[in-house]
C-alpha cells in the first residue's frame, strides 16, 4: 500500500506537521472562544446588535475559505508571517457557531427562571455566572464543538499561504498528482476531526448529566 | 409605634406605562400594613402582577413614588431592595442545574454568611415548608412535583429572612388538592412568621381565605380595599360579580352535595 509506504518513511514529517497543524486549530481555538463567547454575551444584552454581528459572521463564513487566506495576505505585520494571518482566518471562520450559540443559549434561559432571579436580586454578573453560563453551557460547548472541527477542516488550506500543517502534505500530493500523499495529510486531518468532535461530545454530555 | 412604622410598603399616586405609553396603573394609592397579608384581587390584565412588580423595582414607576419602608424605591439600590423582599412566583423559577439545597442557599451565601449558618438556615426553611432536609436537600428541581417546587421556591424566597414577601399566584398552576393543601400550610405559617406579603391572585375563594385584606383591582384602578368579612357583604359594583361566582359555587357545591348524600 502506497500509504503506508509513505507512512513507515516520513514519520517525521508527519509528526512535525500535525504538530503545526494542532498549534494552528488550538491557538485559533482560544481566540474564538475569548472573543466568540464574550460577544455572544453582549448580544444578549444588546439585542439591537445581533442583526450586525451575527450578520458580519454570517457573511465571513461565505467567503471560500482560499479566498478569505488571500485576501488577508497584503495585510500589514500579520502579511508577513504566514502563521498569524492563518490563525486570524481561522479565527474569523469559525467565530460564528461560538458567538450565535453563546447567544441563543443566554437567551434561551426559561423566562420563570430569569425572573426569579431578577427577583431574588441577582447582580447581572450573578445572573449570568450561576443561572445563564451554566444553563448555557451545553448550547455554547455544541457551537466550539462545531468551530473546532470546522476550523481543523479548514486549517488544511493554511499550507496554501505558506502556514504549515498537515495541508502541505495535500497540497504537494495535488502537485505531484500523487494519491497517497494528499491521503497523508488528508488522513491525519480526518481523524484529528472526528477525535476533537468525540472529546467535545464526550464534554458536553457531561455538562448535561451533571444535572442529574 | 408611630404611623409610619406600621406602614411597609406605600404607592403614592402611581402611574406605569409601558414604552408604547399604554397605562397599566393608573393612580394607585394603596398601603400596605407592616405584618399583613394583603391579597391583590382581579382578572387577568387588571395590573395586579405589575403592581407587585413595582414594589422590588422589576418594573419602575413612571409617575408617583413606591416606598418601602418608608424609603422611596427610587432611592434603594435595586439589589439591596430586592433581598430586603422574598419573591415567589407561579411557576416557582427554580434553577435547574441547582439542587434544592443550593437553590435554598444561594442568596444567603451571596449576602455573606457563613456555611454553617446557610446550611442550619436552609434545613430551618426546608423544614418550615414541610420539606424533609435529608430527603431533599440534594434533589434536582426535575425531580420535584409541582407542589414540591413551589415549597421549595417559597423556602427560597424566605431563606434570608425578609421582612417583606410577594407571591405571584404561587399556587396558581397546582392540581386542586394540592393548592388547597399549600393553601392550608400557608395560613398556618403565615401567623409563626409574621411577614409583610403581598399576594397575587385571580381566585376569590383564595383571596378571601388567606388575606387579612383583599385589594380589588380592575383594568389598572384599585377598586377598593377590603376585609374578608367586608368584601363578602360589599354591595360595590365592582365587588358583586366575585362575591357572586363565589356564592354560586358555594350553592352548587351545596345542593350537590346534599343531593349526593340524601
Amino acid at each position: 500500500m502506497p500509504v503506508i509506504a509513505f507512512f513507515s518513511v516520513d514519520r517525521r514529517q508527519l509528526a512535525t506537521l500535525t504538530g503545526e497543524h494542532l498549534w494552528l486549530v488550538g491557538i485559533s481555538m482560544l481566540i474564538v472562544v475569548a472573543v466568540g463567547v464574550p460577544l455572544g454575551i453582549l448580544l444578549s444584552r444588546r439585542p439591537g446588535w445581533r442583526g450586525i454581528v451575527l450578520g458580519s459572521t454570517n457573511v465571513i463564513q461565505t467567503i471560500p475559505s482560499l479566498a478569505l487566506f488571500g485576501l488577508l495576505l497584503p495585510m500589514p505585520w500579520l502579511g508577513a508571517r504566514a502563521d498569524r494571518l492563518a490563525i486570524l482566518a481561522l479565527s474569523l471562520y469559525a467565530l460564528l457557531p461560538v458567538v450565535r450559540n453563546t447567544y441563543t443559549g443566554i437567551t434561551g434561559v426559561d423566562a420563570p427562571v430569569r425572573e426569579a432571579a431578577v427577583g431574588m436580586g441577582l447582580t447581572p454578573w450573578q445572573m449570568l455566572w450561576h443561572v445563564e453560563l451554566p444553563l448555557a453551557s451545553p448550547i455554547i460547548l455544541a457551537g466550539i464543538r462545531t468551530a473546532t472541527v470546522i476550523t481543523v477542516g479548514v486549517a488544511t488550506i493554511a499550507a496554501a499561504i505558506g502556514a504549515g500543517g498537515l495541508g502541505e502534505f495535500i497540497f504537494r500530493g495535488l502537485a505531484m498528482v500523487d494519491n497517497s500523499v494528499i491521503l497523508a495529510g488528508a488522513i491525519p486531518a480526518a481523524l484529528m476531526a472526528l477525535f476533537a468532535d468525540l472529546l467535545l461530545g464526550l464534554l458536553q454530555r457531561s455538562l448535561v448529566r451533571v444535572r442529574h | 409605634m408611630n404611623d409610619s412604622d406600621a406602614v411597609a410598603i406605600e404607592f403614592v399616586n402611581v402611574h406605569y406605562r409601558t414604552n408604547g405609553s399604554r397605562e397599566l396603573i393608573s393612580r394607585l394609592n394603596l398601603t400596605v400594613h407592616r405584618g399583613e397579608t394583603l391579597m391583590l384581587l382581579g382578572r387577568s390584565g387588571s395590573g395586579k402582577t405589575t403592581t407587585l412588580k413595582l414594589i422590588n423595582r422589576i418594573l419602575n414607576a413612571s409617575q408617583g413614588e413606591v416606598r418601602v419602608d418608608g424609603r422611596s424605591t427610587a432611592e434603594w439600590d435595586a439589589i439591596r431592595l430586592r433581598r430586603h423582599i422574598g419573591y415567589a412566583i407561579q411557576e416557582a423559577g427554580l434553577f435547574p442545574h441547582y439542587t434544592v439545597e443550593k437553590n435554598v442557599a444561594l442568596i444567603p451565601s451571596l449576602e455573606g454568611w457563613e456555611t454553617a449558618r446557610v446550611r442550619s438556615r436552609v434545613q430551618e426553611v426546608l423544614q418550615l415548608v414541610g420539606l424533609p432536609f435529608d430527603q431533599f436537600a440534594d434533589r434536582y428541581p426535575d425531580q420535584l412535583s409541582g407542589g414540591q417546587r413551589q415549597r421549595v421556591g417559597l423556602a427560597r424566597a424566605l431563606a434570608a429572612d425578609p421582612p417583606i414577601l410577594l407571591m405571584d399566584e404561587p399556587f396558581g398552576a397546582l392540581d386542586p388538592i394540592t393548592r388547597a393543601e399549600l393553601q392550608r400550610e400557608f395560613r398556618q405559617l403565615k401567623q409563626r412568621l409574621s411577614k409583610t406579603v403581598v399576594f397575587v391572585t385571580h381566585d376569590v375563594a383564595e383571596a378571601l381565605m388567606l388575606g387579612d385584606r383583599i385589594a380589588l383591582m380592575d383594568s389598572g384602578n384599585l377598586k377598593g380595599v377590603f376585609t374578608p368579612a367586608e368584601f363578602l357583604r360589599s354591595t360595590d359594583d365592582a365587588v358583586q360579580p366575585y362575591v357572586n361566582a363565589f356564592r354560586e359555587a358555594q350553592q352548587i357545591f351545596n345542593s350537590g352535595g346534599s343531593g349526593l348524600c340524601r
